[in-house]
C-alpha cells in the first residue's frame, strides 16, 4: 500500500485507523446498535426518524434528528407521498459503498474527483402479491454501476470498489442472511 | 382401441372415478403404468404410514372394516386396501401400460401408450399430485461429494452416509425423515421455511377427526379465500404411528435436531439459511392456536364440548437465541442432503394447449375448460380441502363423473343433430 499525502477526499482516516487499533483492545466499545423509528400515517404512508444510536459503550446522538417518509407509488394504487422502502435499501447500499470508496481511496492516497453510482434492484412483484409461491418477495438481482474519476489507474479504481464492497455493512446485509426478531405489544 | 373414457392412473382417485363411471354404465378403461396404487408401492419410505386414521380409509363402496379405527396404515396395507377395492368394483385396470401422450383428435382424444393408442371421448387424469420431487435451484451449488436424496427415493437412514445430514423442508416428509435420521445417530440440521404445526391428537381425538367433522376439509375450492396459497400450503407436520405421537419442531429439537432458517443459498461449500426462523415458527404457533380455537368453538356449537377432553394449548416453538445462518458442508461434516421440498405434478405428457407457463394444468375444479372432455382429479384442493386425502377421492370423483356424463350426453346430442342436419 502506498500513501500519497497529497490526496484529500475529506475522510478522517486517522480516526478510523485509531479506532481500529483502540477497539481491537477493547471490543465492548465496538458494539454498536443502530436504530430508527417508524410510525404509520395513512394507507401505506409512514414516517421514520433517526436520532439516537448506541456505540463506544454509551448512548450517542446525531447532531440533528432526520425524518424520512415512505410510501408506495400510484402504480400500486397508493398516493406516492414518498419513495418506497425498497428504494431506501438501494439508497443505503449506494451510500455505504460510496462512503467506503472515499475512505479506502483516502487510505490509499488516491484523489477522487467524482464518484457517481446508479443502484438498481429488480423485483418480480408476483412475490409480494402472493400470486406466485415460487417468486421471492425481495430483489431478484441488485446492480450497482459506478462512474469514477480519480487520480489512479483503472485497475486501482476497480480495486477501490472491490475493497469497499468487502468492508461494506450494507453490502453484507443485502447479500447475507441475518436473524430478524419482530416483537409486538398492544398499545 | 376405442372406449368412451380413458382414466389414467389406478390409485384411489382413478378407482373412485371408475366406481362412478360403472354406476352410470359408462364404458371405460384405467391405464396404469405399474400396478394398482403404484406410487404407494414404489415411491414411499419404509416407515411411512398414512397421515389419516383407518376410520378415514373410505372410498365409494369400500370402507375399512378392521378392528383398529384409530391406527394408521402402512404402505403395504394401503396397497392391499386399494387392491381389494379394485377387485370389489371390478375396475377395468390395464396394468403395466404407460401413457406417453394425450392429444386431441377432432372432438375426441388420442391416448398414446407404450402398448398402442386409445381413442376416447373423454380422459380423466388421475396420476396423483406427487410425481416429481421439487428440488430448489440452490441445489446447483452443492459440493459434488455430498449425497442427495428426495423423499421419492429415500427409504431409511441406512441409505445415507455416516455423518451430518441437512434435511431441507419441515412439512410431514421433512419432519418425519429428520426425526428418524437423527435417531439413527446422524446429526440432522433441519432447514425450516413456512410450515404447518398441528398436534396428532387434541382433546382425546385425532387431528384428522377434528378436520373432518368440523367441516374444515369440505371447504370448496371456489370458497377458499386464496386458492393459490391453499394449493401450495406445505403438508401438516404429522406422522402416523401406533403411539399417535405429535411431530413438531419441539419434538425434533428434543431428539437433538438442530433447526435453521429456510435454505437461501449454497455458495463455496457453505449453506446459508434465512434469518426468518423465529418468524416462521411464530406464524405456525399462531395458526395452530387459531385452528384449536376454531375446533373448540365448533365443539360448543355442535353440543359435544363436554364429551371431549380438556382444552389444551401447546408450548410455543423453542428457537435457540442465535439460530445458525450457515453450515459448512466440509467443516461441519455434513455428508448428505434430503430435499423434502415438495413435489410437482407432471403434466408434460399432455400435448394440448392447457398448461400454464410453468407446465401446470389450467383447470376449474378438475374440469379442463379449455379442452372439453378432459378432466383432472387428485391435486391439492382440486375441488375441496380434502381432495388429496383418500376419503376425499369419493366426493371429487362423483362431481367429476357427473360433469363428464353431462359432456358425453352433449356429444351424443351434437352427433344426433349432425345426423338430422
Amino acid at each position: 500500500m502506498t500513501t500519497t499525502p497529497t490526496a484529500d477526499n475529506g475522510v478522517n482516516t486517522e480516526v478510523l485507523l485509531g479506532a481500529r487499533k483502540a477497539l481491537a483492545d477493547e471490543p465492548a466499545g465496538a458494539q454498536f446498535t443502530w436504530r430508527a423509528t417508524n410510525e404509520w400515517l395513512h394507507a401505506t404512508h409512514t414516517k421514520a426518524t433517526v436520532k439516537s444510536y448506541y456505540g463506544l459503550g454509551a448512548e450517542q446522538s446525531h447532531k440533528v434528528e432526520s425524518t424520512f417518509e415512505l410510501d408506495h407509488p400510484e402504480t400500486f394504487g397508493e398516493e406516492d407521498n414518498a419513495v418506497t422502502p425498497v428504494e431506501y435499501v438501494l439508497v443505503g447500499l449506494g451510500g455505504c459503498l460510496s462512503g467506503g470508496i472515499a475512505a479506502v481511496a483516502q487510505n490509499r492516497g488516491i484523489q477522487l474527483r467524482s464518484v457517481k453510482a446508479t443502484i438498481e434492484g429488480d423485483m418480480d412483484i408476483l412475490g409480494i402479491l402472493g400470486a406466485d409461491p415460487d417468486v421471492r418477495n425481495g430483489f431478484s438481482n441488485v446492480r450497482v454501476n459506478y462512474e469514477i474519476d480519480a487520480d489512479a489507474s483503472e485497475e486501482d479504481i476497480e480495486a477501490l470498489v472491490a475493497q469497499s464492497q468487502k468492508r461494506s455493512a450494507v453490502f453484507d446485509i443485502v447479500t447475507n442472511p441475518t436473524n430478524v426478531t419482530v416483537s409486538v405489544t398492544k398499545a | 382401441m376405442r372406449t368412451s373414457v380413458v382414466v389414467i392412473g389406478a390409485g384411489q382417485t382413478g378407482l373412485a372415478v371408475s366406481y362412478f363411471l360403472s354406476e352410470r354404465d359408462i364404458e371405460h378403461v384405467i391405464l396404469e403404468r405399474g400396478s394398482v396404487g403404484q406410487s404407494w408401492r414404489s415411491e414411499r419410505w419404509d416407515s411411512l404410514r398414512l397421515l389419516t386414521p383407518n376410520s378415514q380409509s373410505r372410498l365409494p363402496g369400500h370402507v375399512y372394516d378392521g378392528d383398529d379405527p384409530d391406527g394408521f396404515m402402512t404402505m403395504t396395507e394401503v396397497v392391499a386396501f386399494l387392491d381389494d377395492y379394485a377387485r370389489k368394483i371390478a375396475a377395468p385396470v390395464r396394468s403395466g401400460v404407460s401413457v406417453t401422450s394425450v392429444r386431441r383428435r377432432g372432438s375426441a382424444y388420442e391416448v398414446v401408450t407404450d402398448e398402442g393408442t386409445w381413442l376416447a371421448d373423454a380422459v380423466v387424469i388421475a396420476t396423483g399430485a406427487c410425481n416429481t420431487p421439487r428440488i430448489p435451484a440452490v441445489a446447483g451449488g452443492l459440493p459434488d461429494d455430498v449425497v442427495q436424496v428426495t423423499p421419492a427415493d429415500y427409504r431409511n437412514p441406512g441409505q445415507l452416509p455416516d455423518g451430518g445430514v441437512l434435511v431441507v423442508g419441515a412439512s410431514a416428509s421433512g419432519a418425519q425423515i429428520a426425526s428418524e435420521v437423527q435417531r439413527s445417530g446422524r446429526q440432522v440440521t433441519l432447514a425450516v421455511g413456512e410450515h404447518v404445526r398441528v398436534p396428532r391428537t387434541y382433546r382425546g381425538r385425532d387431528l384428522m377427526w377434528w378436520m373432518e367433522v368440523s367441516g374444515r376439509l369440505d371447504e370448496r375450492y371456489d370458497d377458499v379465500d386464496d386458492i393459490v396459497r391453499a394449493r401450495h400450503l406445505p403438508s401438516t407436520q404429522l406422522v402416523g404411528t401406533p403411539e399417535r405421537v405429535s411431530l413438531d419442531l419441539n419434538s425434533l429439537t428434543a431428539e437433538g435436531v438442530r433447526l435453521a432458517g429456510r435454505l437461501a443459498a449454497i455458495t463455496n461449500g457453505v449453506a446459508q439459511f434465512s434469518g426468518s426462523l423465529r418468524n416462521v415458527a411464530k406464524l405456525a404457533d399462531l395458526k395452530e392456536r387459531r385452528l384449536l380455537e376454531f375446533f373448540d368453538e365448533w365443539a360448543v356449537e355442535a353440543g359435544i364440548d363436554d364429551e371431549l377432553g380438556p382444552v389444551e394449548r401447546y408450548e410455543p416453538t423453542r428457537i435457540e437465541d442465535e439460530p445458525p445462518l450457515s453450515a459448512d458442508f466440509a467443516a461441519d461434516g455434513i455428508r448428505s442432503v434430503v430435499w423434502a421440498t415438495g413435489y410437482v405434478a407432471d403434466h408434460s405428457f399432455i400435448d394440448i394447449d392447457v398448461l400454464d407457463r410453468k407446465g401446470q394444468l389450467k383447470h376449474d375444479g378438475g374440469v379442463v375448460t379449455a379442452s372439453p372432455g378432459l378432466y383432472r382429479i387428485g391435486l391439492p384442493v382440486l375441488r375441496r380441502r380434502k381432495s388429496t386425502f383418500i376419503h376425499g377421492a369419493g366426493d371429487d370423483a362423483r362431481d367429476i363423473t357427473e360433469h363428464l356424463a353431462g359432456y358425453l350426453t352433449s356429444l351424443a346430442i351434437d352427433e344426433a343433430e349432425c345426423a338430422v342436419g
